[in-house]
């Protein structure tokens, strides 16, 4: 009568599950982009000259991060981006995220000219008070090149290799031990190459 | 002072329910009447002390005592009193403490309502309720304390989420919870039969009520839920197959089989390892509810904030109870002896077909409920699982679930034959058919789904018109049982058309008003003639006067709101219903538009049959009610009720 | 009399005036948008779809479906547009391929399998009373038969 043991199986089963799943994060999305070429684009950059585009740093790898001057979260992982960009050779490229929110136009909306000048302004500011771990911070005000990096969250970072394709993907802020467990031996690794 | 004592009660309790949980089934193993007869008392004592904890914990609410930290973090000195008291169970430490409120209510309903129980089995299944009640107290005492206190004080609390802030949650979560609870009193039922090596006809008889009555609040648990979610968010929705949503209404689809397979069980001594193992399952089912709802392996938006930590205590607990109980039934199944025999057509094997059907539909909520952590958990991607997938697979489940339950009413037991069945149905099929097909054409529109559904509704409703009929042209008292069954029966396909008529027929409008504006959804128009500032008690809202026309004529006025509590960046919708009989306008204000002329976002929807839905399950529940007392449950000398276990005639219950 | 006309037919766009405008630009699309944003995931929420999210996140994709319809992309293409970005996730009604086909066949599978168990079981049993018949547990049954 060994059927009547069916259901304690099929139980045991399901606890094991559960049990890896506690020590899953459901909301965290991986990336489809990882192993696919960076999306392209053409932003305006911070410093005001000309715009930037991925295809302009082919041949190196470099890391993409995501932020702005209102995300909370970003100001964890700042500093360690500031020394990162002291100690490594990997620039560091900023898309600054929406960086004019809803309440910037609570008076009136504003020129897209007014919304970037504010926009690099406030960023400006921002970068000098807190350190500047950019080589260079493209501006999506209206997201839409976060819609085609996927991105879901502030801060986000890419990891992206000389072919200009992403290799990694970091949701949320980076920390010390993302850096030297993930980041680090992957960018060496994609600097052999 | 009076969360410590809150405290100190709740360690007694527990203290409590260890020996309730050890002694009484120690005293059946040794056949110890003494130590069986403690089981009562202790019952008794241990929900007076847990619900002196939880009058502390009201008290700490009532009186805005914020040193106690889960105070301060669901309530505010300016949180209207009800809502307070409400607040008690608003977040995941106290609703634990409603947990053991009902969990020892029942426990102690159970011991004085047993008197004609045998003592022994009194023993066995308070003493399975205590050890249930010391794994939940362990819990709470451990990792989810609500006396915990706060330093510095703060001088106010966070105030409760503004969502919660309404008569639903007053309500909602204690019936929700008395059915989720109430599943353990049949859990434990099951284990004593199991424990005791005896399961016969009786343990099903004195289980029924027991069950039917947690199946009454479940029902009403879930169809408030569905209400407050329709009136409050703001939308018109009333059922999102969220994973906290299915874990209510697994137990509750188990617990329908449950109810009927009891019966068979009462009735011809069959199925009883398939019963057992069903009641098992039902509270299974309430537990693993409890452990996706507070250990955050999926998202919801009714998930209470949880660590990692309490998911490990409770997934163990889950574990051990239900591990514990399945390996019982393993051993003990085995042994049961087989009860009447049943043809292949047969109200037995209606029965079984019920089963198996409301079964195979709680296996696809489970499996489309926990897809998404089984191939997180493979390493194999993200996937998400919604509407669009339970809506398919639910819905064709219940379909021949509807079409078999006429027949099934009629069937005879033991042998049943479908050309008399047929002959005796004949009415009732080509009057479903036919206002199936026609009733669509009165709203001008023909759909295979709508048609579908009023059939499956007409169906199920005159099939238990014609049974109550053809009882009533008998001689004889007819008792709740029989009532309480087609009742709740009409009940299901009075929710079923309602189903059909809101998703078939409702319009929305989504525009933006200014004043004097209207917008038609025909043959009812609206009118926004006036918008003003309001202030309530911990909030300032936005209210719109909206006048409602029916042929041109002014019937009625509503004042949607937007509110902005102070303790919540999130505004708040109330929406403006007007319920009829045929259905419901439903108006919800928006956010003002920018513009020359003060404008607002409103949406207008007419939502007919919505009402059917509230109707049909308070018909439902009603009907479990009657069914639980009645009186033969009741009667003392049990002795006669037993020995009936054997050819009823067709219309029995 | 030209002028008396265009005088006419702005009372008559006056007279219309009370009508309350759909809050969408364009009613088709947001019709379509609608049923699709059901099935859609608001990836910033607590499992809300993003139809009904008030989110940020979900106002900009609510946009960028919009711009795809009115760009002409038929339903299918636009979801790979979000798959391509987003995953799976953001699916609420999951893509059937191998990975999925425990969860859309498996329901059905299940019922096929209960229901031709429960034949056989059915047939079985009576097998199994015939049986039993003759043991002394059914003469006891046999005086328990009364109403």
């Amino acid at each position: 009568m060994k059927k009547f043991l069916i259901p304690l199986v099929l139980f045991f089963g399901l606890v094991a599950f559960l049990a890896v799943g506690l020590k899953r994060d459901p909301r965290e999305i991986p990336s489809p982009l990882v192993g696919k070429p960076a999306p392209a684009f053409s932003l305006p950059t911070l410093q005001g000259d000309k715009p930037f585009s991925p295809a302009d740093f082919k041949g190196q790898v470099w890391l993409f991060n995501v932020w702005a001057t209102w995300c909370v979260a970003c100001r964890e992982e700042h500093p360690l981006l500031v020394e990162f960009s002291k100690t490594q050779s990997v620039p560091i490229v900023g898309l600054s995220y929406k960086e004019i929110q809803a309440a910037d136009q609570a008076n009136g909306p504003l020129s897209d000219e007014a919304k970037l000048g504010l926009a690099r302004e406030r960023s400006l500011r921002f970068l000098q008070r807190q350190g500047d771990p950019y080589k260079l911070s493209v501006m999506d005000l209206d997201g839409r090149v976060g819609i085609d990096y996927g991105v879901y969250g502030v801060p986000e970072t890419y990891l992206i290799d000389r072919e200009g394709v992403i290799r990694y993907k970091q949701v949320g802020p980076v920390t010390p031990e993302i850096l030297e467990n993930k980041l680090l031996p992957l960018i060496r690794s994609l600097e052999k190459s | 002072m009076i969360p410590e004592l809150g405290q100190f009660s709740l360690v007694l309790a527990a203290v409590l329910s260890l020996l309730l949980g050890i002694l009484p089934l120690w005293g059946t193993y040794r056949y110890n009447t003494t130590l069986q007869a403690l089981a009562r008392p202790l019952a008794l004592l241990q929900f007076i002390l847990v619900a002196l904890s939880f009058a502390c914990l009201a008290y700490a609410f009532l009186n805005n005592d914020f040193s106690v930290k889960y105070v301060a973090a669901h309530s505010n000195s300016l949180l209207p009193k009800p809502y307070q008291f409400a607040a008690v169970w608003g977040g995941h430490e106290g609703s634990l403490l409603l947990w053991m409120l009902m969990l020892t209510g029942w426990a102690a309903a159970v011991a004085l309502f047993s008197q004609s129980l045998p003592l022994v089995m009194v023993a066995r299944v308070l003493g399975v309720l205590g050890l249930v009640t010391v794994g939940f107290m362990l819990f709470i005492l451990f990792t989810s304390n609500p006396f915990d206190r706060l330093f510095p004080v703060p001088a106010d609390g966070r105030d409760l989420n503004p969502l919660l802030q309404d008569p639903g949650l007053v309500i909602h979560p204690p019936m929700l919870y008395m059915g989720y609870v109430g599943m353990s009193v049949a859990f434990a039922f099951a284990i004593a039969a199991l424990l005791s090596g005896r399961l016969d006809a009786a343990w099903a008889r004195w289980s029924r009520p027991w069950t039917v009555i947690a199946w009454a609040f479940l029902t009403f648990g879930i169809g408030l839920g569905s209400w407050w979610a329709y009136y409050e968010l703001g939308w018109g929705g009333w059922w999102f197959w969220d994973p906290v949503e299915n874990a209510s209404l697994m137990p509750w689809l188990v617990g329908t089989a449950l109810i009927h397979s009891l019966m068979v069980t009462e009735k011809r001594g069959s199925f009883k390892a398939w019963t057992v193992l069903l009641a098992i399952a039902a509270f299974s089912l309430s537990l693993l509810g409890t452990f996706l709802v507070r250990s955050g392996v999926l998202t919801s938006v009714h998930a209470f904030a949880t660590d990692p930590t309490r998911g490990v205590f409770i997934l163990i607990f889950l574990a051990i109870v239900v591990g514990a109980s399945l390996t019982l039934f393993a051993w003990r199944a085995p042994q049961v002896t087989l009860g009447g025999s049943m043809g292949l057509i047969s109200r037995e094997s209606f029965m079984l077909l019920n089963s198996v059907l409301l079964v195979v539909a709680t296996g696809a909520v489970l499996l489309g409920t926990l897809y998404p952590l089984i191939i997180d958990a493979l390493n194999l991607g993200k996937l998400s699982v919604g509407p669009p997938y339970f809506n398919l697979v639910f819905a064709p489940l219940m379909v021949p679930l509807l079409f078999i339950l006429v027949p099934g009413t009629i069937a005879r037991w033991r042998e049943a034959n479908i050309a008399e069945m047929l002959m005796e149905l004949r009415w009732v099929a080509a009057a479903s058919v036919v206002l199936a097909i026609g009733l669509p054409f009165l709203w001008d529109s023909w759909s295979i789904g709508s048609a579908l559904g009023i059939f499956l509704g007409m169906w199920v409703a005159l099939g238990s018109l014609h049974n109550m009929v053809e009882r009533l042209r008998k001689p004889g008292r007819i008792g709740g049982s029989f009532w309480g069954q087609h009742l709740a029966h009409f009940g299901l396909a009075v929710v079923v058309l309602g189903i059909t008529g809101v998703k078939s027929y409702e319009v929305e409008r989504d525009v933006r008003m200014s004043l004097g504006d209207t917008v038609s959804i025909a043959p009812y128009s609206f009118r926004l003639v006036d918008m003003v500032d309001v202030n309530g008690p911990n909030y300032k809202a936005t209210q719109a006067h909206v006048e409602v026309f029916k042929n041109d004529k002014l019937i009625d006025v509503l004042y949607p709101e937007k509110r902005r509590y102070f303790s919540s960046a999130m505004p708040m919708t109330e929406a403006a219903i007007r319920s009829s009989f045929l259905g419901d306008l439903y108006v919800s204000l928006g956010d003002p538009i920018a513009g020359d002329k003060p404008s607002w976002s409103m949406r207008f929807y007419h939502k007919p049959f919505v009402p059917w839905l509230w109707a049909g399950v308070l018909l439902m529940v009603s009907g479990g009610v009657i069914a639980a007392l009645d009186r033969r449950y009741r009667r003392r000398n049990l002795d006669a009720q037993l020995k009936t276990v054997g050819e009823a005639m067709s219309n029995a219950a | 009399m030209k002028r008396l006309l265009l005088l006419l037919s702005l009372c008559a766009v006056t007279a219309w005036a009370g009508e309350a405008q759909p809050m969408a630009e364009d009613p088709k699309v947001e019709a379509r948008l609608v049923v699709m944003a059901e099935e859609l995931r608001c990836l910033v929420c607590q499992n809300e779809s993003l139809a009904s999210s008030h989110a940020e996140l979900a106002e900009d994709l609510r946009r960028e479906v919009r711009k795809l319809i009115r760009d002409g992309l038929t339903d299918a293409q636009i979801k790979t547009y979000l798959v391509e970005r987003y995953g799976d996730f953001v699916l609420y009604r999951p893509p059937v391929k191998p990975l999925t086909w425990p969860l859309w066949f498996g329901p059905f599978a299940l019922l096929i399998l209960a229901v031709w168990g429960l034949a056989r079981y059915l047939r079985h049993r009576k097998a199994l009373v015939h049986q039993r018949m003759s043991e002394t547990d059914n003469a006891q049954v046999e005086s328990l038969l009364k109403e």
